[in-house]
């Protein structure tokens, strides 16, 4: 067989067709929420980035110190053994200068583009990141193996979120 | 009853669209209407049908695998959706495969149908809920974020350049010339690339597959009856998977270990020792210009930092020593997800029969490859074929 | 004859309508750590690993990508089914048969209690453009269902209503159960109106909680269990999704999956050869529609048998003594692991005060619930 030889299905349509009502279309927003147990591990996590900390946990196996904590290690397959807080300082490992929205529309004339990177958090094993944001900064001078210090939201605008931590800042001198 | 040898031996497609006036039933229904066609089969010769579809966020209809049931040919026959991501279209045929390898069935049409353009205002917004619920949403991020990240890290570690990367999106993007179903094939310079949009820093609009439509098949058959079926089955004679850890931001992105090892699982099971000289023709998972070589790597079709110079010397072009998607890959010939990795498992299938009219590759190859890739940068899927 | 395959390790959480101390990772992994434990294996020895979920369900996108840290699959074969539990043992027992595959460990999760607008995701599932438009609720669907069994004279409705009584009867005697009951059939017959005919006490209520069994091939199967449960026979299949064009009276699709799973397990006449089944009572006239496609009862007779006690803990042959769905509550994906879990407890003996004197083959069905028309069954034997 050859695909040249066979008529393929699938018959493009045109944007126009669509806004121009030439083809009919049925538009539903879903209903969809969801309220997600945080349990133990990333309970306690929310509940010290509210008092403007960072905790992780430690297997006492592997030695590794995991950040976001979580009760088991994955890799040892054993419950973890305890809390440590770790600095809210960190290395980027990678990062993106992003015009793009959550949704693929543009960010707006003027607008500063979203600035995620992945940050080693200092007192975590090496490796371990986060994923967040970087502020305070030109976009054209974020390098990989910069260190960052965390901007937090003041402590009455805290809620118990990843986003008590405004973003990360170079950490100058 | 022990193991079954599993063949190819028919395949089916769509065009791949940005829109199609087609349903996703009805685009599951065409290609399965030509895999069957293609070998001379009907709906009553198949004994199991395997279902691939990405997220039910780009149809918007929950329990998307019950939805598209009857236009995959599943009514009233066993049918069943596996679901792994990005990497669904691959495993697609290596759900099918233990169909029919653990002697259960003799038959599986196997179907993969993805209709992203129902998702508004855009399907990218469907990713955004592919992200941690509690410790990453509530930043916004978006798809092009993790891309960007792991080809940032990916250039940072071999020192490899932007200019080196288009040339992947070139490449695809060239052959798909000459790809019948192919939505997005033309001739660009890496200049064309560079100047195209920043997206996401270091990613530029012509670094990325669009958006699609469409559909693909296939029809797996045991030994026994492949051999009636026709003279030129294609056996799937490795198959692999494997899935990293979701805490993806402690991984390295630079290389994807899952894909390492879901390829030495297939080559394994393949007998493969040297995959760089056994594997003579493949079709690594581009959804980014950067993954190809990436992915390559990953294969252990390349050494680690090296699969840009292979690319630089020509030897993964069509004609090269190692043609790489020769079909025009996800950039070229149009990424609907699912779809995408099955297009990518027929067009090996076609390249070993000696079918693939103005895209063949020279040398008669007798054994390739098709992978995909998925998730939080963390599911590798792989298939290795012989005729 | 084909090679079995064991299960050879079980665990599993209560089923509980709340789980508020334990995230989805927490609950897997608590299922997880008892079945490998029972088995006496580590993740590093697993060869598969087969999660079942669906996305929106979750709440996640791609939710493949959150199945395999609480498991120990870190960088192992792992995949999801976007089904029931039992289309995942399917899987399973699948990878066993190619010979390729030793061990194999699924899963199945429900959180339930985390999703907080469940009418509107069950619409969600309707056809878009046909049938969301007319904004009926996803019960409405079950409703004509039930009024189409009744109208043919399948069942009256005071035998439907006996199934409630009967399920939430025997969740009493189950510890995991959440929703066990002393009712009778006028309460159900007076809860409130859903969707005429269906009333509020014929539905399952929603519950979280989580299964994990580990597989082997039989060949495995001494060294890592005394007391193995063997899967005689599987099957699945899918009958119309449309609404329009499905047949109202008979579960088509429940029908065909039992008769593979029977053709499996070399099971010639059911009726004799089961002892006890677990079938899907998502509605309780489901339990009987059920029991008669999967050819236990002749079309007709299940809702009398039940009525006479023949489907009740010391009947002839009892149905969904773990309590069922209307009794354990329904579990979404997870429901089918619910059903085998307590056929592997009735098959090693140890089901407590509602053990079933010599049960040695049993039989699990399941159905992916409104609207859908798919369904799973399984065969095992001590």
């Amino acid at each position: 067989m050859e695909l040249e030889k066979f008529e393929l299905g699938a018959t493009p349509l045109k944007d126009s067709a669509i806004k121009e009502g030439k083809v009919l279309t049925v538009a539903k927003k879903p209903n969809l929420k969801y309220a997600w147990d945080n349990g133990p591990a990333i309970g306690r996590y929310l509940a010290e980035l509210k008092e403007g900390r960072i905790i992780a946990r430690k297997c006492n196996k592997c030695r590794r110190i995991m950040i976001p904590p979580r009760m088991f290690c994955e890799l040892c397959w054993r419950p973890t053994d305890e809390w440590v807080y770790v600095e809210d300082t960190g290395t980027v490992n990678t990062f993106s200068i992003c015009y793009v929205n959550w949704d693929a529309s543009r960010i707006k004339k003027g607008e500063k583009p979203h600035l995620p990177a992945v940050i080693e958090i200092d007192g975590a094993s090496p490796g371990m990141g986060i994923l967040h944001v970087l502020g305070e900064v030109e976009p054209e001078k974020i390098k990989i193996g910069m260190k960052v210090r965390a901007v937090w939201k003041k402590p009455e605008e805290r809620e118990g979120s990843i986003t008590d931590i405004l973003y990360f800042k170079p950490v100058r001198g | 009853m022990a193991y079954q040898r599993v063949a190819i031996v028919g395949a089916g497609i769509t065009k791949f669209v940005r829109r199609a006036q087609e349903t996703g039933k009805e685009l599951a229904a065409q290609a399965s209407k030509m895999a069957l066609e293609s070998c001379g089969m009907t709906m009553d010769d198949i004994e199991s049908v395997s279902l691939g579809t990405a997220p039910d966020a780009f149809d918007g209809v929950h329990m998307k695998g019950e939805y598209l049931s009857d236009g995959s040919g599943g009514w009233r026959k066993p049918y069943m959706r596996q679901f792994v991501g990005g990497g669904t279209g691959v495993f697609a045929p290596i759900h099918g495969w233990y169909h029919v390898a653990s002697g259960m069935f003799d038959t599986c049409l196997v179907v993969c149908s993805e209709k992203m353009s129902s998702c508004h205002p855009h399907p990218q917004g469907a990713f955004k809920t592919i992200f941690d619920h509690t410790t990453e949403q509530p930043l916004n991020p978006t798809l092009i974020w993790i891309f960007a990240l792991e080809m940032n890290r990916f250039m940072q570690t071999y020192g490899i350049t932007k200019e080196e990367i288009a040339l992947v999106s070139v490449k695809n993007k060239k052959n798909a010339m000459d790809h019948p179903a192919a939505q997005l094939p033309m001739e660009i310079t890496v200049e064309d690339v560079m100047n195209s949009e920043t997206l996401a820093w270091p990613v530029n609009r012509l670094d990325i597959s669009p958006a699609s439509d469409g559909a693909a098949a296939i029809v797996l058959a045991s030994e026994h009856v492949a051999k009636r079926i026709t003279d030129k089955p294609v056996w799937i004679d490795g198959v692999g998977w494997n899935l990293d850890t979701a805490y993806w931001a402690t991984r390295d992105l630079y290389y994807p270990r899952y894909v390492e090892k879901a390829a030495r699982m297939a080559y394994d099971m393949a007998g493969i020792k040297e995959p760089k000289r056994e594997i003579e023709i493949a079709e690594p998972y581009d959804p980014f210009d950067y993954k190809e070589l990436h992915h390559m790597e990953g294969l252990l079709l390349a050494d680690r930092g090296e699969a840009v110079q292979m690319l630089l010397d020509g030897k993964t072009q069509r004609d090269g020593d190692r043609p790489m998607c020769p079909s025009g890959g996800a950039l070229g010939v149009g990424n609907p997800i699912s779809a995408t990795g099955l297009m990518k498992i027929i067009e090996i299938f076609l390249q070993l029969r000696g079918e693939a009219g103005k895209r063949q590759v020279p040398g008669n190859p007798r054994c390739g490859l098709a992978q995909a890739w998925g998730d939080l940068m963390q599911v590798g899927t792989v298939v290795v074929m012989r005729r | 004859m084909r090679e079995r395959v064991a299960i050879a390790g079980l665990g599993y959480t209560a089923f509980t309508s709340v789980s508020p101390g334990s995230s989805y990772r927490e609950l897997t992994y608590e299922a997880a750590v008892k079945a490998y434990q029972e088995a006496g294996i580590e993740p590093k020895d697993v060869d598969s690993f087969v999660c079942t979920s669906e996305d929106m369900l979750e709440g996640y996108s791609i939710s493949d990508e959150y199945c395999n840290d609480q498991l120990g699959a870190v960088l192992k074969p792992a995949q999801t089914i976007p089904g029931d539990f039992l289309h995942s043992l399917a899987v399973g027992v699948m990878h066993i048969l190619t010979e390729k595959f030793d061990i194999v460990v699924v899963q199945a999760l429900s959180k339930a209690s985390n999703m907080k607008t469940i009418p509107d995701l069950l619409n969600f599932a309707f056809d878009p453009v046909l049938n969301r438009p007319l904004d009926v609720t996803a019960y409405a669907v079950a409703g004509l269902e039930m009024n189409r069994f009744l109208v043919e004279g399948r069942a009256t409705r005071e035998q439907c209503a006996a199934v409630v009584v009967k399920n939430k009867g025997n969740a009493l005697r189950n510890p995991l159960a959440g929703y066990g009951a002393a009712i009778t059939v006028d309460h159900v017959l007076d809860s409130e109106p859903v969707a005429e005919p269906v009333r509020m006490l014929d539905i399952a209520p929603y519950a979280d909680g989580a299964v994990v069994m580990v597989l082997c091939s039989e060949k495995l199967a001494p060294s890592l269990t005394d007391k193995p449960v063997w899967i005689n026979g599987i099957g699945w299949a899918s009958d119309s999704p449309t609404i329009e064009s499905r047949d109202w009276s008979d579960a088509v699709a429940v029908r065909l999956a039992g008769d593979m799973a029977y053709r499996m397990a070399g099971i010639a006449c059911p009726s004799k050869e089961i002892d006890l089944a677990e079938v899907n009572d998502e509605i309780s006239f489901k339990e009987l529609q059920h029991l008669e496609a999967l050819r236990l009862f002749e079309p007709g007779q299940a809702g009398k048998a039940t009525e006479d006690g023949k489907t009740s803990l010391d009947g002839t042959l009892p149905v969904n003594v773990s309590g069922g769905g209307l009794g354990v509550g329904h579990l979404f994906e997870c429901s089918g692991a619910q059903k085998v879990l307590e056929l592997v407890l009735q098959l090693r003996g140890e089901a407590g005060s509602r053990q079933v004197p010599g049960a040695g083959v049993g039989l699990a069905q399941a159905w992916r619930g409104i609207p859908t028309t798919s369904a799973a069954v399984a065969i095992l034997s001590a």
